[in-house]
């Protein structure tokens, strides 16, 4: 019950930061919106995979790392493992959310396809710290093509 | 008793390092350097030999004449080195495997402070106070 009520509020904390976040904003620095939003969200995912990877073993390669952003990390924030993880081996890695968490509470079909991005934002923020804490330089993005779902794509950075 | 504690940032510079107060505390400071190759060496050989290896804590790194000197890398490529008195010579293994945990837990906790900007030098309170009850062991 314990687990049931965090997971709540997590999600009514995440939604009350975005429309807090969108409030303040001026009419003209809308865009800074979503930055802030990805901003916060990697300063989260830095400290979460201190967190959560002090059990795990050390990972052997990117893909351990990717698998473990897919299981561990998405079940401890989310409560549900990624449905598909889809690589092209050269540094792109697709990861599908059948059901997303924050997209649950929005009804499904076209209407409010346009807010999606804002709710959107945070968890690509968090997905991009927690990789760049692993050593892992990228640039996510997220994709909405049906309501609940949800597909992020991870594009690794080689320098 | 740890004599000096140490955590080491991903990119190789100390982030926070205290010793026991002696004339010498640069000695430590060489010798926590010096470590940081053999942590190196340790690490990169990860996967020639995968089934052991994979744990966090790397054991005894090196023994000098004095010291022992010992590692841990955080999956975050954080690295902690404690180097103990040679001299106590019924440490046990498992006994540093668990300072070295409670060093990471404190490291963790830390790093959720809102105030701290990863990768800045360390200057909590509560995190000193876990490395000194560390040197001030038995």
């Amino acid at each position: 019950m314990a687990q049931l009520s965090d997971a709540v509020l997590f999600e009514y904390l995440h939604i009350e930061i975005v429309g807090y976040i969108h409030r303040c904003a001026d009419e003209n620095e809308k865009d800074h919106c979503i930055a802030k939003l990805e901003s916060l969200g990697f300063r989260v995912g830095q400290s979460l995979v201190e967190r959560f990877t002090r059990e795990s073993t050390r990972f052997k390669d990117e893909l351990d790392t990717m698998k473990f952003i897919c299981k561990d990390f998405w079940n401890s924030v989310y409560r549900k493992q990624i449905d598909n993880l889809r690589t092209n081996h050269q540094g792109v890695y697709v990861l599908q959310d059948n059901k997303f968490r924050f997209l649950t509470q929005i009804s499904n079909g076209k209407q409010y396809m346009d807010v999606a991005p804002k709710f959107l934002a945070f968890p690509c923020g968090m997905i991009r710290g927690a990789l760049a804490n692993l050593g892992v330089n990228s640039v996510v993005t997220a994709e909405v093509s049906a309501m609940p779902a949800c597909k992020f794509q991870i594009q690794i950075q080689r320098t | 008793m740890a004599v000096c504690v140490a955590v080491i940032a991903k990119e190789n510079y100390p982030l926070f390092i205290k010793t026991i107060p002696t004339d010498n505390e640069l000695k430590f400071y060489y010798t926590v350097h010096t470590s940081l190759d053999v942590v190196e060496e340790k690490i990169s050989s990860v996967g020639k030999n995968t089934n052991d290896m994979r744990e966090l804590y790397l054991g005894l790194l090196y023994p000098t004449e004095d010291y022992k000197v010992y590692g841990y890398v955080t999956n975050t490529k954080v690295k902690f080195v404690i180097i103990m008195e040679s001299s106590n010579t019924n440490l046990r293994d498992n006994e540093i495997r668990s300072m070295f945990r409670k060093l990471h837990g404190a490291y963790s906790d830390m790093l959720c402070n809102p105030f701290y900007t990863p990768g800045e030098n360390i200057t909590s309170r509560s995190f000193e106070e876990v490395v000194l009850a560390m040197m001030q062991q038995d």
